[in-house]
């Protein structure tokens, strides 16, 4: 998108608003994110930039919303809590995720539309809707307030991203592979295992990932679904944003503005080396 | 081959080729079915069946039924637009049923749903659980004025209108009540404004939703065209500061804003130090319809750029420049030329951002305000607060339904396995 030598005075103008306007929706999208770290250093109880911080006084900044999140124990079982739920729910809509995807991939599956549309309706359905009938389910098998009661639903909630990123990455898996395994004697567990899911592998951890982050930012459906021994980290969150606002939650964000750094530096990782193994391949 | 010749085919074993490769086919369907089994089943089971349980409740009406028998068969031959009381018979019922289902305490279960309906029931059912059970059925009648005696609204035709209203197992009641409709003496009327709430809430959703969807549209365009139009290096870098927000919790995200937006916050901090603003007139940003169209349209906005992205990404840039060659403007060669190609991901985005938008709950709830709130806060409020679960199940449905045909108008427009994420 240069801007080419015999371009008019007009469009050197349009050329450069563009990008202005872009940079400031760029800002629009990031400022919130970033924000929030510098003030969670905030020395005072407020949650807005002191003059001390703006004069970068250190006297300004310190890390007692930090110390706090790390001394509370009501942060601290929600942090064990969240830690605890997240990756079991993820193990639970992988293994049957995948398996479904893979069965959605083959070429004559009956009523594949609908089976979609089914497996994928927990993205869909608002997250009150679930949350209360999931609630009167889980009570009724006495489920409700249990740990496995909360890891069944994060696990419902995070099987769509599952199945779509993992179906997505079983569009480009080229059959004859396991065909030639299956000649060359391989059963088929031994098929899956050793050829086709290191080949599938990249799409199977980012539909991880996104079952994770479902399960670890959820409130909705763990309020209800969930008892006060289940609290997990959003919330936690949400409590505090809704009664008594403290500042602790700036730290807290700040740390899960670190972990979704983390996640996308993974996912990125593995999109390149995707990219990189498809630049081999000849096409 | 022809169908006949594999007809005519036979295999060594005696097989006729068509029925085995009919069976081949069978099982590989098979296989393919038992994959999608376990998963299958466990959200029918662990997610649609609750929730059509839930919004079947929306319709239930069991507890008249079963808590009164006796009343109920004695209605049954009274007029609902009748002026005149029920006979001493129905009265006697009444206590007959009323003495059952105090000693089985359902009585409390029925006073709750018909408080749902006409207010006052409770007390009713209080004074009646004090002195009924030391009544005789035989000896102690008539019933009828020592009801009245009890509590003076079992002289009024309105009670008895509304139990018969009610009586039946089926109820049209709480959807009545979620479109702001109630039974008045056994007819439909609109409730009074000063309850009707919830019409208000369900219009609210809609067009807050497609403000925040049309903002998504108009930021999300150029950005998705910017990425779509550079260098691969640098679209990969701009991508992450699209992506960064996409990975970043919701409540984080809605926690900046709250932070941002609020009185005391950083942006009402930043006009008033740069003279924009005088101290005493700090914008109000938060706990109102701003602030949720803002918030939510930060939220939102990477499922509107990540769609149109993936369309634009495929549209080849030489028919803008074979536009442009045959004399087109810049304007015409974008407007007749590429924005037609990218409706798709318009289309797609649009419906994914409406569709998440009408289901909100953390957002508006946390910096919404009461003149923020959509109708998921109410459905939670019914849920909390008044308990009502009938309503909260008619009020689910509407919302469901309306979510629905926007999921089947996406499925026709993007169809369901082409979601991407990132």
């Amino acid at each position: 998108m240069a801007l080419p030598s015999y371009a008019s005075p007009l469009q050197r103008v349009w050329h450069y608003t563009f990008r202005v306007l872009c940079g400031l929706i760029f800002f629009f999208l990031i400022f919130p994110i970033l924000v929030i770290v510098p003030l969670s250093f905030n020395a005072q109880d407020f949650f807005t930039f002191t003059r001390e911080m703006l004069a970068l006084d250190p006297a300004g900044f310190s890390l007692k919303h930090y110390r706090d999140f790390f001394t509370n124990p009501d942060w601290q079982l929600a942090t064990r809590n969240s830690l605890t739920i997240a990756p079991v729910a993820t193990l639970l809509s992988v293994s049957l995720g995948t398996l479904a995807a893979i069965g959605l991939s083959q070429s004559h599956v009956p009523f594949r539309r609908a089976i979609m549309a089914i497996l994928i309706s927990p993205m869909i359905v608002p997250l009150i809707i679930s949350a209360a009938g999931m609630y009167f389910f889980f009570s009724a098998i006495g489920l409700q307030g249990t740990f496995w009661g909360v890891v069944l639903a994060h696990a419902i909630l995070g099987i769509p991203f599952v199945i779509i990123t993992v179906t997505a990455t079983l569009v480009g898996f080229d059959r004859s592979l396991t065909r030639a395994a299956a000649s060359m004697g391989a059963g088929p567990l031994r098929t899956f295992w050793k050829v086709q899911l290191p080949l599938i592998l990249p799409g199977v951890i980012s539909g991880g990932l996104f079952a994770f982050i479902t399960s670890f930012d959820e409130v909705v459906v763990v309020i209800f679904v969930g008892s006060a021994a289940q609290q997990t980290l959003p919330w936690q969150m949400f409590i505090g944003l809704r009664e008594q606002i403290s500042p602790t939650i700036l730290a807290v964000a700040t740390l899960m503005v670190a972990l979704s750094i983390l996640l996308l530096a993974t996912l990125e990782m593995l999109r390149r080396r995707n990219e990189r193994l498809r630049g081999l391949t000849p096409a | 081959m022809t169908s006949t010749d594999a007809d005519s085919l036979i295999l060594r074993g005696g097989e006729p080729l068509k029925r085995s490769l009919a069976r081949a086919l069978f099982r590989q369907k098979m296989r393919a079915l038992l994959l999608i089994a376990p998963l299958l089943a466990f959200i029918v089971l662990g997610f649609l069946l609750p929730i059509g349980t839930m919004l079947f409740r929306s319709v239930e009406n069991a507890v008249v039924e079963e808590t009164l028998p006796l009343t109920v068969a004695a209605l049954a031959d009274w007029d609902i637009d009748s002026t005149e009381l029920p006979p001493e018979s129905t009265y006697r019922a009444l206590v007959a049923d009323l003495q059952v289902a105090i000693e089985n305490r359902s009585a409390l279960t029925l006073a709750r749903r018909m408080n749902f309906e006409t207010a006052g029931f409770t007390t009713m059912l209080r004074r009646a659980q004090r002195e009924l059970p030391s009544w005789n059925l035989d000896t102690d009648g008539p019933f009828r004025d020592r009801m009245i005696d009890q509590h003076r609204d079992w002289g009024a035709v309105e009670t008895w209108r509304a139990l018969k209203a009610y009586s039946g197992s089926l109820t049209t009641g709480y959807y009545l009540a979620a479109m702001d409709y109630t039974m008045v003496s056994g007819h439909v009327a609109p409730m009074p404004d000063n309850q009707s709430l919830h019409q208000m809430l369900f219009w609210r959703t809609a067009w807050m939703s497609g403000v925040i969807c049309g903002l998504a549209l108009l930021l999300g365009y150029p950005i998705a065209y910017l990425l779509a139009n550079v260098r691969e290096r640098n679209a990969n870098l701009l991508m992450i500061l699209v992506l960064l927000p996409f990975w970043t919790s919701l409540l984080v995200r809605t926690s900046s804003w709250k932070v941002l937006l609020q009185d005391q916050g950083v942006i009402n901090q930043l006009l008033v130090w740069s003279g924009v603003i005088s101290d005493a007139n700090r914008l109000a940003m938060v706990n109102n319809k701003f602030g949720v169209i803002i918030a939510m349209t930060h939220i939102l906005l990477p499922f509107m750029i990540l769609p149109l992205y993936s369309v634009m990404k495929t549209i080849p840039p030489t028919y803008v420049r074979a536009a442009k060659s045959l004399g087109a403007n810049d304007w015409t060669a974008f407007w007749r030329v590429y924005f037609p190609q990218t409706v798709p991901g318009i289309g797609a985005g649009a419906i994914l951002v409406f569709i998440m938008a009408v289901g909100y709950y953390i957002t508006p709830e946390l910096v919404g305000g009461p003149s923020g709130m959509f109708i998921s806060n109410r459905i939670a409020h019914q849920w909390y607060v008044s308990g009502n679960w009938g309503l909260v199940g008619a009020l689910g449905t509407i919302l469901l339904l309306a979510v629905l045909v926007l999921y089947w108008v996406y499925d026709k427009v993007v169809g369901i396995d082409n979601v991407k994420l990132g």
